[in-house]
C-alpha cells in the first residue's frame, strides 16, 4: 500500500489506473447524458423555455418606444413636475409616430398597453388613429390648390426619388421594424435623394415610411400610389423654417416649379401646430397627466408590473402605494398561502389514519380500500367539484340531512359554499390523494414488529406509536405535504366554483388577467411572485425539516 | 415579390384545374374544411341548425368542426397568433372582445359591403345592420340582453311579482338571495340607476371615483345576500335550485328555462342591457381558407339565416330586415317575437352595453370592484 504513493498503479493496458478509471466513468457519464438528452432538449425546449418567456413578460414593455421612438426620446427632455403639458416638437414627433403606428394598427395594442397604467388611454389612442388623417388634411387640401401636381403619386415620386439618402431609408426601416415586429427587408424601388433630405427634412422621412410600407406591406408600387397626408403635413412642417423657403428658391431639380408655388403662397397654408391639431382630437392630449403616463412607461424594461402585483405602482414622483380601494394582490397571496397551509394540515389529519389502515389492514380489504381512495383521483376534477356544490349548496344535501335531523331550522340553513369553508372542504377531499400515497408507500415499509417489540418492552400504545412509530413515517407526511401544499398553491378552478368571492386564490385573478383583462405583463408577474413564494418555502422546508426526509417511495 | 406571385399563379391555377378534374369540386380555390368556434350549448345547437346544416346541405363535401372555446377566445387568439398558427377560421364573439381584437390586430377588417349579403329589398348590409356594427371587425348577429329573472313561488304573499330592476336591492320587500356576475358590468349601471341617478346620466357618473364609490356603497346595501356567478349557466340553475330568489342572466337561458323546461320562474325586462355578438375572421387567414369563411360568412348573415336562428334561441337577429321574418319555435310553435329582447313591449327601457366606456374603465372599475368584492 505504501508503494502506491510514489509509485501510481497501472492497469492492464499499462496506463496508471487513476486515468484510466476516470476515463471510464466519464465515458458512462457522457452514455448517461446522452441517454437523458432527449429528455433534457425536449423539457428545455418545450417547457422551461416558454416559461421563461412569459415570465420574461413581467418586464417587457418595448412597446411604448417601439411605437412611438422619437416621441419617446423627445419626452425625456420634459420635466413632468411643471404641470405643464410638453412643447411643439414632442407632438411634431408624436404625428408622425403615430401615423406609422396607425397605418400598421399598432396604435390601438400601444392604447390598450397604456390604459392599464391609466384610465381612457384605449379611446384616445383608437379615436386619435381615426381622426389624424383629418390633421394632414388640413394641409393637403391647401397644397393641392396652389399647385395640382401635389395631388400626383408619380409627382411626388420623382421629386424624392434620387440618391444618396440609402442611410436614411434604412433608419426609416429600422423604426418599422422596430414597430412592426417584422423584416420589412427587400428593395421598395425608391431611395430618397439626399439633397432632398436637407432641404425637406419632414417631408422625405414621411414618403420614405410612406414608401416601405406601401412596398413592403400592401405589396404596390410606390410612384402609383397616393402619399399620406402624413407628407403633405411634412410639407407644411418644412416651409415654416425661412431657410428652407431660401433653399426652395435656389432648387432647380424636379418639382421645383410646384415647391416655390408652395414656397410664395405659405401664407395660404395654415399654420402648423400639431399641439393644437392633437388637441382638438381629444383635449385629453393636452393634459400633462397622460404624457406622464407616457414617460414614466417608456422604459424598455419597467418594473411596473411587480409593483402592480404587490399593491403599489410607479408614478412620476417614484413608488407609492396604490389607494386603498384598489389594493387587492396581497390580501390575496396572504389567503392563497395561510389557505394551502390550512389545506395541507386537513389532509394530514385526515390522510393519515386512512394510509395507517391501508398499510396495515389484510391484502384483500386494503386493495378495496385502496380502490376507493384512487377513485376519486381518477375522476374528473370538474365532477367532483360540482359534486360538492350539489352537497354544499343551501338547498344541498348536507342542509336537508341538518335540518331533517332537526340540527338547525329550515330559515337558517348553514352557508358552507361560496366562501372559504366550500373551498376548502373541496380542496381537501380533491387533494387527499396526493397526501394518501406517499403516506401509504412510507407505511408499508415501516416493520410490524418494531411496534411489537417497544410493546413488548412496556410502552403504552401511545407511546410505542408516538416515539417508534410515527418518527418512521415523517417523510411520508413531508412528501405529501409538499405535494398538497404545491398544488393546492396554485388551485384555481376548484376556488371559482365553490369559493364565490372570500375563497378565491391568486390563481384566479392570474387566470383572469391572462383570459379576459389581457394583462399577461401583469399576470406573469403574479406568477412569477408565486414561484418565488414555493421556491422559498422548499428551500426553508430544506433548511428545517431536511429535503433527505422526503420519500415519494418506500 | 411581383415576379413570384406571376409565376405562382398559372401554376396554382394549373393546380386548381388538375385538383378539379379529380375530385370535381365547384370551388378549387376554397378549402373544405372550417373550424368554427362558438359558445357550446343551446346557442351552438342554434348556429349549427341555422346556419351550418343548410350551408353544408348545399356545399357538398363541406365538413365544420366546432371549437366551444368562445368564452376564452381572445386569450387564444393572441396566443396562437403569437405561435404563428391560427387554426381557427371564424370565431363567435361578444362586440366588446370583437373591438378587443380588433385593437390588438388579431381579427381581420371586413369590409361589410362587400362581404355581407344585401337585405331583400337591396338595402345594403351596412344599412341594415346599421349602428350594430360597433367595430371594422365585427360581423352582428344576434342582439341578447342581461336582464333579472326570480322564483315566482317565492314571491312573498299579498306582493305583486317583481317589475322593476330596483326591486333587485329591495331587500325589505323581496328578501332572499341574489345571483349577479363576478363583474362590474351591468351590476354598477343598475346600482346607480336604482340610487337615483338618471338614466342618461350613468356613465358619465361612473366616470368619475365618487361615482363608482357610490355604486359600490349602493351594492353593498346587499351584498351579504348576493351569490357571485361566472358561467352564464350558473343562475338559472340557482334559480331552479332554490338557492336565489333572484338573478342576473341572458335572457335567452330565461327562456329555455321558463318556456322550454317549465320551471317557475319569471323575468324582468326592466333596464335590460343590451349586448351584441357577431363573427370574427382572424387576421392573415391564408387565401384558400379565408375564401371558404367569406362563403360561408356571406349565407350565415344573410336577412333569412338571421331569422331563422331565432326558431331556436330567443336572441334577436341583428339585422333589421331579419325582424319581421321571425316566426315560431321549431319544436314548441310558440310565437317568437314576443320573446325578443328587441320585442318593443320589452324594449320599453334598455341600455345599450356602453362599448367605448368599458373598454376604457374596465381595468379601473374592475380593480375597484375586486377590491371591494375581497373586503
Amino acid at each position: 500500500m505504501s508503494d502506491t504513493t510514489q509509485q501510481p498503479m497501472l492497469s492492464a493496458d499499462g496506463r496508471p489506473l487513476k486515468q484510466s478509471l476516470a476515463r471510464a466513468l466519464r465515458r458512462q457519464k457522457i452514455r448517461a447524458l446522452l441517454l437523458i438528452a432527449p429528455l433534457l432538449l425536449f423539457v428545455v425546449v418545450t417547457f422551461i423555455i416558454p416559461i421563461l418567456s412569459m415570465l420574461f413578460r413581467s418586464v417587457e414593455n418595448e412597446i411604448v418606444s417601439n411605437t412611438l421612438p422619437h416621441t419617446v426620446v423627445a419626452l425625456q427632455e420634459w420635466d413632468g413636475t411643471t404641470n405643464q403639458a410638453p412643447d411643439e416638437e414632442v407632438y411634431r414627433h408624436l404625428y408622425f409616430d403615430l401615423f406609422r403606428a396607425v397605418e400598421s394598427k399598432e396604435h390601438t395594442k400601444l392604447g390598450s398597453r397604456l390604459n392599464y397604467e391609466q384610465t381612457g388611454l384605449s379611446s384616445l389612442f383608437r379615436t386619435s388613429g381615426r381622426s389624424l388623417d383629418d390633421l394632414g388634411e388640413e394641409y393637403q387640401d391647401p397644397l393641392e390648390e396652389i399647385d395640382p401636381r401635389f395631388k400626383e403619386g408619380a409627382f411626388w415620386y420623382e421629386m424624392l426619388n434620387g440618391e444618396g439618402g440609402e442611410e436614411l431609408l434604412e433608419s426609416r426601416r429600422e423604426l418599422w421594424r422596430m414597430g412592426v415586429g417584422e423584416s420589412m427587408a427587400g428593395d421598395i424601388g425608391f431611395v430618397p435623394s439626399a439633397q432632398m433630405a436637407e432641404m425637406l427634412p419632414w417631408t422625405t422621412r414621411a414618403y420614405t415610411d410612406f414608401a416601405i410600407w406601401t412596398v413592403i406591406d400592401d405589396e404596390d408600387v410606390v410612384a402609383e400610389e397616393d402619399p399620406w397626408e402624413a407628407v403633405y403635413a411634412g410639407l407644411a412642417q418644412d416651409l415654416q423654417n425661412p431657410e428652407t423657403i431660401t433653399a426652395i428658391s435656389n432648387y432647380s431639380g424636379p418639382g421645383a416649379e410646384a415647391l416655390q408655388a408652395a414656397a410664395n403662397n405659405v401664407d395660404k397654408l395654415p399654420e402648423v401646430n400639431f399641439r393644437e391639431g392633437f388637441a382638438k382630437i381629444k383635449e385629453d392630449w393636452a393634459s400633462p397627466e397622460v404624457w406622464s403616463t407616457i414617460q414614466v412607461f417608456s422604459a424598455n424594461y419597467t418594473p411596473g408590473y411587480f409593483l402592480n402585483a404587490v399593491d403599489l405602482e410607479l408614478t412620476p414622483d417614484g413608488v407609492q402605494a396604490k389607494p386603498e380601494n384598489q389594493q387587492i394582490y396581497m390580501q390575496l397571496f396572504m389567503r392563497t398561502l395561510w389557505m394551502a397551509l390550512v389545506i395541507t394540515g386537513a389532509c394530514i389529519v385526515l390522510g393519515y389514519p386512512v394510509a395507517w389502515l391501508l398499510a396495515n389492514l389484510p391484502m384483500r380489504v386494503a386493495n378495496t380500500l385502496m380502490i376507493l381512495v384512487l377513485l376519486p383521483f381518477w375522476t374528473s376534477l370538474l365532477v367532483r367539484t360540482s359534486a360538492w356544490k350539489v352537497l354544499l349548496q343551501q338547498q344541498g344535501v348536507i342542509n336537508d340531512i341538518l335540518v331533517w335531523l332537526g340540527f338547525v331550522g329550515d330559515a337558517d340553513r348553514l352557508i358552507l359554499m361560496n366562501n372559504a369553508t366550500g373551498t376548502i372542504v373541496a380542496m381537501t377531499h380533491i387533494l387527499l390523494p396526493f397526501m394518501i400515497l406517499p403516506l401509504y408507500s412510507v407505511m408499508k415499509t415501516i416493520p410490524p414488529s418494531y411496534l411489537r417489540a417497544a410493546k413488548s418492552l412496556g410502552a403504552t400504545n401511545w407511546t410505542a406509536f408516538w416515539r417508534i412509530y410515527f418518527p418512521q413515517s415523517v417523510p411520508g407526511i413531508g412528501a405529501g405535504s409538499i405535494l398538497v401544499f404545491i398544488l393546492a398553491i396554485g388551485y384555481y378552478i376548484t376556488p371559482e366554483i365553490v369559493g364565490g368571492t372570500s375563497g378565491i386564490f391568486i390563481s384566479n385573478r392570474i387566470a383572469y388577467h391572462i383570459s379576459s383583462s389581457l394583462n399577461w405583463g401583469l399576470a406573469a408577474a403574479l406568477g412569477s411572485i408565486l414561484l418565488v413564494v414555493v421556491l422559498v418555502l422548499y428551500w426553508a422546508y430544506d433548511k428545517i425539516v431536511g429535503i433527505d426526509n422526503v420519500k415519494l417511495g418506500g | 415579390m411581383k415576379l413570384i406571385t406571376k409565376f405562382i399563379k398559372p401554376m396554382a391555377a394549373a393546380t386548381a384545374i388538375a385538383s378539379l378534374s379529380t375530385m370535381a369540386m365547384a370551388d378549387g380555390h376554397m378549402v373544405s374544411d372550417m373550424t368554427i368556434v362558438s359558445w357550446g350549448g343551446a346557442y351552438q345547437d342554434s348556429q349549427i341548425k341555422a346556419y351550418a346544416e343548410p350551408y353544408m346541405e348545399m356545399n357538398d363535401g363541406v365538413s365544420i368542426t366546432w371549437d366551444e372555446s368562445s368564452a376564452e377566445a381572445v386569450a387564444k387568439m393572441r396566443a396562437m397568433n403569437e405561435a404563428g398558427n391560427v387554426t381557427w377560421d371564424l370565431v363567435d364573439v361578444t362586440a366588446a372582445s370583437a373591438i378587443r381584437l380588433c385593437d390588438e390586430g388579431l381579427a381581420m377588417e371586413v369590409d361589410h359591403d362587400e362581404m355581407l349579403a344585401e337585405a331583400p329589398d337591396g338595402t345594403s348590409a351596412s344599412d341594415d345592420f346599421g349602428d350594430l356594427i360597433v367595430s371594422d371587425c365585427f360581423i352582428p348577429q344576434i342582439v341578447y340582453s342581461t336582464t333579472v329573472g326570480y322564483r315566482t313561488d317565492l314571491v312573498p304573499e299579498g306582493t305583486p311579482a317583481p317589475s322593476d330592476i330596483c326591486d333587485l336591492f329591495d331587500l325589505a320587500t323581496y328578501p332572499g338571495m341574489r345571483a349577479l356576475e363576478k363583474r362590474p358590468l351591468n351590476n354598477m349601471e343598475w346600482a346607480l340607476l336604482c340610487d337615483g341617478v338618471a338614466k342618461e346620466d350613468v356613465y358619465d357618473v361612473l366616470a368619475t371615483p365618487e361615482g363608482q364609490e357610490q355604486a359600490l356603497a349602493k351594492l353593498d346595501t346587499i351584498r351579504d345576500n348576493v351569490i357571485w356567478w361566472s358561467a352564464g349557466a350558473d343562475t338559472p340553475q340557482l334559480l331552479a335550485d332554490g338557492e336565489v330568489f333572484m338573478g342576473s342572466t341572458y335572457n335567452g337561458r330565461l327562456f329555455s328555462a321558463i318556456v322550454e323546461q317549465d320551471q317557475p320562474i319569471g323575468m324582468l325586462w326592466d333596464a335590460q342591457v343590451f349586448d351584441l355578438d357577431g363573427w370574427v375572421i382572424p387576421a392573415d387567414l391564408p387565401e384558400e381558407r379565408l375564401a371558404r369563411v367569406k362563403d360561408f360568412v356571406k349565407f350565415a348573415t344573410d336577412t333569412q339565416r338571421l331569422a331563422d336562428q331565432a326558431k331556436y334561441i330567443s336572441y334577436g337577429p341583428a339585422r333589421e330586415s331579419s325582424a319581421p321574418l321571425v316566426s315560431k319555435h321549431a319544436e314548441l310553435g310558440i310565437d317568437m317575437a314576443p320573446h325578443m329582447p328587441t320585442d318593443p313591449n320589452n324594449a320599453k327601457n334598455t341600455f345599450l352595453y356602453n362599448y367605448e366606456f368599458w373598454a376604457d374603465y374596465r381595468d379601473d372599475i374592475d380593480a375597484k370592484f375586486q377590491s371591494w368584492l375581497a373586503q
